[in-house]
């Protein structure tokens, strides 16, 4: 596979096309708003948390297919999930990111998420990859304060 | 000007006679990228590449005379000396400027901006205050926003900007309620980085001038590409500060070039304090040295003054009538290419007449990073995003565009290979 097909897996073009969980949704706890300053891709994000469980992740996301992809598969991956399993995906998707392309990615946690695993050799577009994983942390973090 | 050769292929009237030399004259243009791939390097607003004889220019003073300058009481010294202000001359000739003494070396544009928006705020006959007013432009660079931000916010000053034409063009249609006599500084650039527009510089200085205010022309993407000759212009067109960035004009980066009428030099005072500044320093006060050394504090870059000089030289040799009759015809050649692309579309003038080389456009159904990667598998080097230019995108209510700009080593077979890049980008993202 050439290492432009690695970036641009099927998958990433397909949560591109038909993204998951797209759309801001109430309820919500906190609301954030994430920017790239290099390149302007932005994403508006809710959360909403409840018994401990990331109940809702909703979305408005501006940007490339690899940040729009990657919305949609934290959202899949996220929704539904207790908040400490959540972050410890989040904590697996980011030593990939980081991992300049030698990390073997974990099926069993990051499911579609593996497919990102061509973008970490692709250091200019990490950042479009973990937008929306940051504004995750940064939402459910605020969500839980909220409630606290 | 095109005529049509047998093949039906347009043979390109304008461009540099001796293309294929003038590109070896360049190293980088013969490297290839990974997998072999030939560059196609069409960045050139970004940064331009580099003539050998200014990478030679550059090794040649640290190999031989390297040593501080107008302190070192020595051989090496007075080398190191005279090649500084050999370069200041050099930038001047390249300007037309009045007086050499009207150059100030600073790192970059962007530093130039902001040494003026800078001193403006502070005790001197130039202050700006509450009342007054500061106006730009949508298509500034941030370069050319973000300073005049902070000016306005630290003095209670107002800023104002001409909007743009859906053309990509300074509506100037209401000049006459911008520019008026609460104008302090009337700020703009001469060619858009991102729109590619070139601004009428006389007309507005004129009018400027009328109410008499300052212009501060930002000539980052215009002292590539246009003849510049300060002298030659009327003195009421002539602006009052002219800025460019070293690095856009084949020369290295840390150097950046601030041009300044002396009398407006005279009235503002110092922006950063310290050594070569200063005419003597007690412990109660000091006095300040004459144009050009006032703005100069410290250690200046003196190898990238060298190479600065080296490159302006190198341009004037080659012309800068050739240097912009080169940009207009492979401009008016990729504006052509580009039409051919389905769904795409090019923001700013269409007409290369109106223009300088960097081209922003989208294509629809593909994101500006996404055809970016793309055709930089393919080697051809773009630029996406904003640009530094995030006012002129919203404008046009885009977030991000795709952005190509040619300059004197630009071949239109380059510009062949980008649209068949993009071609290739549409067929990978299944658009057809
Ligand atoms: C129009 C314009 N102004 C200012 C700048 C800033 O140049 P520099 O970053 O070298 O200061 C640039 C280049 O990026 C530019 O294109």
């Amino acid at each position: 596979m050439s290492e432009l097909d690695a970036l641009y897996q099927e998958i990433i073009l397909d949560h591109y096309k038909n993204p998951h969980h797209a759309g801001l949704r109430d309820p919500f706890e906190a609301e954030v708003h994430h920017v790239n300053p290099t390149c302007g891709d932005e994403v508006t994000l809710r959360v909403h948390v409840a018994d401990g469980h990331v109940e809702d992740v909703s979305y408005d996301a501006v940007g490339c297919s690899i940040s729009q992809a990657s919305a949609s598969v934290m959202a899949d991956l996220v929704i539904g999930k207790p908040v400490d399993e959540a972050m410890a995906i989040h904590e697996n998707f980011l030593t990939l990111m980081q991992g300049k392309g030698q990390v073997e990615p974990d099926e069993d946690v990051l499911e579609d998420g593996i497919a990102f695993a061509g973008v970490a050799k692709f250091p200019a577009r990490v950042k479009c990859a973990l937008l929306s994983w940051i504004a995750w942390k940064d939402a459910t973090a605020q969500s839980l304060e909220a409630q606290s | 000007m095109t005529t049509l050769s047998s093949t039906g292929h347009p043979a390109l009237a304008g461009l540099l006679p001796e293309l294929e030399v003038v590109r070896k004259d360049f190293p980088i243009l013969e490297r290839t990228l990974a997998n072999g791939q030939a560059l196609v390097y069409l960045d050139s607003a970004n940064t331009s590449q580099k003539p050998q004889v200014v990478i030679d220019a550059m090794v040649d003073h640290l190999e031989h005379h390297n040593a501080n300058i107008a302190r070192a009481m020595h051989q090496l010294g007075a080398e190191s000396t005279e090649a500084f202000e050999g370069a200041r001359d050099k930038v001047a000739a390249f300007l037309g400027a009045p007086s050499r003494d009207e150059v100030i070396f600073t790192k970059n544009a962007t530093e130039a901006l902001n040494l003026v928006a800078s001193t403006l705020a502070w005790k001197g006959p130039r202050q700006v205050g509450e009342g007054d007013e500061i106006v730009i432009t949508e298509m500034e660079h941030h370069s050319n926003i973000v300073p005049w931000q902070l000016l306005t916010e630290r003095t209670g000053a107002t800023l104002r900007w001409f909007g743009l034409t859906e053309g990509g063009q300074l509506d100037l249609s209401d000049v006459d309620t911008l520019i008026t006599e609460r104008t302090k500084v009337v700020s703009f650039t001469w060619v858009s980085n991102m729109l590619g527009t070139i601004n009428p510089v006389a007309a507005i200085t004129r009018r400027a001038h009328e109410v008499g205010a300052i212009v501060v022309v930002d000539a980052s993407q215009a002292a590539p590409q246009l003849p510049i000759d300060l002298a030659a212009m009327a003195p009421e067109e002539r602006p009052d500060v002219v800025v460019f960035t070293g690095h856009k004009v084949v020369g290295p980066t840390g150097i950046g070039v601030l041009w300044g009428r002396a009398g407006l030099l005279a009235e503002l005072p110092p922006f950063l304090g310290g050594g070569e500044m200063i005419e003597t320093v007690r412990m109660e006060r000091s006095t300040y040295a004459p144009i050009p050394h006032k703005f100069e504090a410290g250690t200046p870059p003196i190898v990238e003054a060298v190479g600065l000089g080296a490159a302006v030289d190198y341009l004037r040799h080659l012309g800068l009538d050739a240097v912009r009759d080169h940009e207009h015809a492979i401009t008016a050649y990729a504006l052509d290419g580009l039409a051919t692309v389905p769904g795409l579309r090019v923001l700013g003038p269409l007409d290369a007449t109106e223009r300088g080389g960097a081209i922003s456009f989208e294509v629809d159904g593909v994101h500006p990073h996404d055809i970016a990667q793309v055709l930089d598998s393919r080697g051809v080097a773009v630029r996406a995003g904003h640009h530094c230019a995030k006012p002129a995108h919203a404008r046009f209510g885009v977030q991000s565009t795709t952005r190509m700009s040619s300059y004197l080593y630009t071949t239109p077979a380059e510009i062949d290979a980008l649209v068949e890049a993009l071609e290739y980008t549409r067929s990978y993202f299944k658009l057809d």
